[in-house]
């Protein structure tokens, strides 16, 4: 049995291959420059970096931070009751409600989105029904607006918020509820006081889940928002598929996990003081 | 005691769930409707499917996404297999780092390995096309498999093949005929995860797929950016119904394992 050890090697050539390695070569690239033919020349240049702090770039990196943090207040917001709801109900509603939950998950974002652009269309389901019913007068404009991919977002990511406030809330110890209700406890205060803090680690997780994927999505926005609306991650692709400025496409993917791992280890931090808080206030 | 929750709760959710679910069945309805162009209900077809078999694009797209899932399952079974059972046999300094290394592609933001992937492609001047969409898929794949099996490895024990190994099996004996029985409930729902993902992928397929190797969702995102048509309807239909069905079918396993489990380790 010992000798299984070994059987690891294959896999571990196989990720250093295709995930460690090309990592590191987009880091490498990022300190490089290019020839007006779009290859990478080698030699150590800050090209790339230098064009990021161009005041277009970094307006539409505003942009695309000021979008997911929003999409990831309000899934949070609409998909903790519903956590909660699905954790606290009779075993029926609960399995059911896990599977109705984890069916999205599944569907293609792709098609997700798209659901999006038979409603909101001109011609499409929403602004029919808005006619038919003379709320308005003309078609108005939905698609291809800001509202439509912060609503497309949202809509992609509530299935990544509830689940994991999900499990945090079902593996909670109910009886501490029962405790605090019998030590005179309002619900609210036993909320507050315990059922929030335990279910603090999958509101991070959900949080980075849904920061993280937003702002890797550039399907949404190019969908959803037309050519107006960019965010970082349509700028990189565009960068790697079409303009070919890799070095430039390879900063900006280094500033966006960059950044988006200080704000985790910040976000991580926040919590965990503002918990020790309500630990040391109980106390 | 339980108390109830509140009603407001209750609506709250039936709320959410109308909202996830309608615009997903709408696409479902439309893609019955007997009209191209308009928004109303025009009446019941098949057209759109029949048309969709028709269609030789959507055809060598299907047999692209096929050829890939099929092939990058079974060598991310294989691999994602092999990492969870040899990481049992690793100190613990050692496992921390190998479980670190398997859940880092479900963790790095898909168009991140996806670029990542095609400059290293570019770099060793591998030609794009379904080899490389494999890869892609192989990498991101195996670390699902990973997660399921290990799991269902921790679950298990390691009392039944001790008993074996003193019984005087060797290791490929023990191996075959009692940790592979107790693990394959994992193994097949990792199966039927990697399948889903790869037949799913749009993000890191984008980016390493020559134009030969067009696969289902890169053909439905540049349908999707010229606007919408009912082929795509039916199509997009028969990918919801395709992955809802292996995803519950992995649920299955998944919970007929939990089942054997209480059974085989009670006793002991």
């Amino acid at each position: 049995m010992r000798k299984s050890k070994f059987l690891m090697i294959p896999v571990l050539l196989w990720m250093a291959l295709f995930l460690l390695i090309p990592m590191i070569i987009v880091v490498v690239i990022s300190f490089m420059n290019r020839d007006t033919l779009g290859n990478v020349v080698f030699g150590f240049s800050l090209t790339g970096y230098k064009t990021f702090f161009d005041s277009l770039y970094l307006g539409i990196y505003w942009d695309t931070l000021v979008l997911s943090v929003v999409t990831t207040v309000i899934c949070l917001l609409v998909s903790y009751p519903l956590a909660y709801y699905i954790a606290n109900a009779a075993p029926k509603i609960q399995t059911w409600g896990l599977v109705l939950i984890t069916i999205p998950f599944w569907i293609n974002f792709l098609i997700r989105t798209y659901a999006w652009v038979l409603l909101l269309r001109t011609q499409g389901i929403v602004n029919s029904l808005l006619l038919h019913f003379g709320w308005i007068q003309d078609p108005v404009q939905m698609l291809y607006t800001k509202g439509a991919v912060l609503l497309g977002m949202v809509y992609n990511f509530i299935p990544f918020m509830v689940l994991p406030i999900y499990v945090a809330l079902e593996q909670m110890d109910k009886r501490l509820l029962d405790a605090a209700s019998d030590l005179g406890a309002t619900r609210w205060k036993a909320f507050r006081h315990i059922t929030l803090p335990q279910s603090k680690s999958g509101i991070m997780t959900g949080c980075v889940l849904v920061y993280v994927s937003t702002t890797g999505m550039f399907v949404v926005t190019d969908i959803l928002g037309g050519a107006k609306s960019m965010m970082i991650s349509n700028i990189i692709q565009s960068q790697y598929l079409g303009a070919r400025n890799w070095p430039f496409g390879s900063a900006l993917s280094v500033i966006f996990v960059i950044t988006s791992l200080i704000l985790i280890l910040l976000f991580n931090r926040a919590m965990q003081s503002k918990a020790d808080r309500v630990k040391e206030g109980s106390a | 005691m339980k108390k109830k929750s509140h009603p407001l709760l209750g609506i709250h959710s039936l709320l959410m769930m109308i909202f996830i679910y309608v615009p997903i069945l709408l696409i479902i309805v439309y893609s019955f409707n007997n009209t191209r162009l308009s928004g109303d209900w025009k009446g019941f077809t098949f057209e759109w499917y029949t048309s969709l078999l028709k269609d030789r694009h959507v055809m060598e797209a299907l047999t692209n996404s096929l050829t890939v899932a099929v092939i990058s399952t079974i060598a991310a079974t294989l691999l994602g297999t092999l990492a969870a059972l040899s990481l049992r046999n690793l100190s613990r300094r050692w496992k921390g780092g190998m479980n670190g290394l398997m859940y880092l592609p479900v963790v790095i933001p898909d168009i991140i390995m996806g670029l990542s992937l095609l400059v290293l492609f570019n770099q060793m001047h591998i030609p794009l096309g379904k080899a490389t969409v494999i890869i892609a898929h192989i990498t991101f794949s195996m670390s699902y498999v990973y997660v399921v099996v290990t799991a269902r490895l921790a679950g298990m024990g390691r009392q039944l093949e001790e008993a074996a190994s003193d019984l005087g099996a060797t290791g490929w004996k023990t191996f075959r005929y009692v940790t592979l029985p107790q693990i394959s409930p994992g193994i097949i729902s990792g199966a039927l995860i990697a399948f889903t993902m790869s037949l799913d992928d749009f993000m890191v397929s984008f980016f390493v797929a020559g134009p030969s190797s067009t696969t289902l969702p890169i053909y439905i995102y540049g349908q999707v950016k010229r606007g919408i048509s009912p082929e795509i309807n039916a199509l997009c239909t028969l990918l919801i119904l395709v992955s809802v069905t292996l995803i519950l079918l992995a649920q299955f396993f998944l919970n007929r394992g939990k089942g054997q489990k209480k059974h085989k380790t009670l006793p002991i």
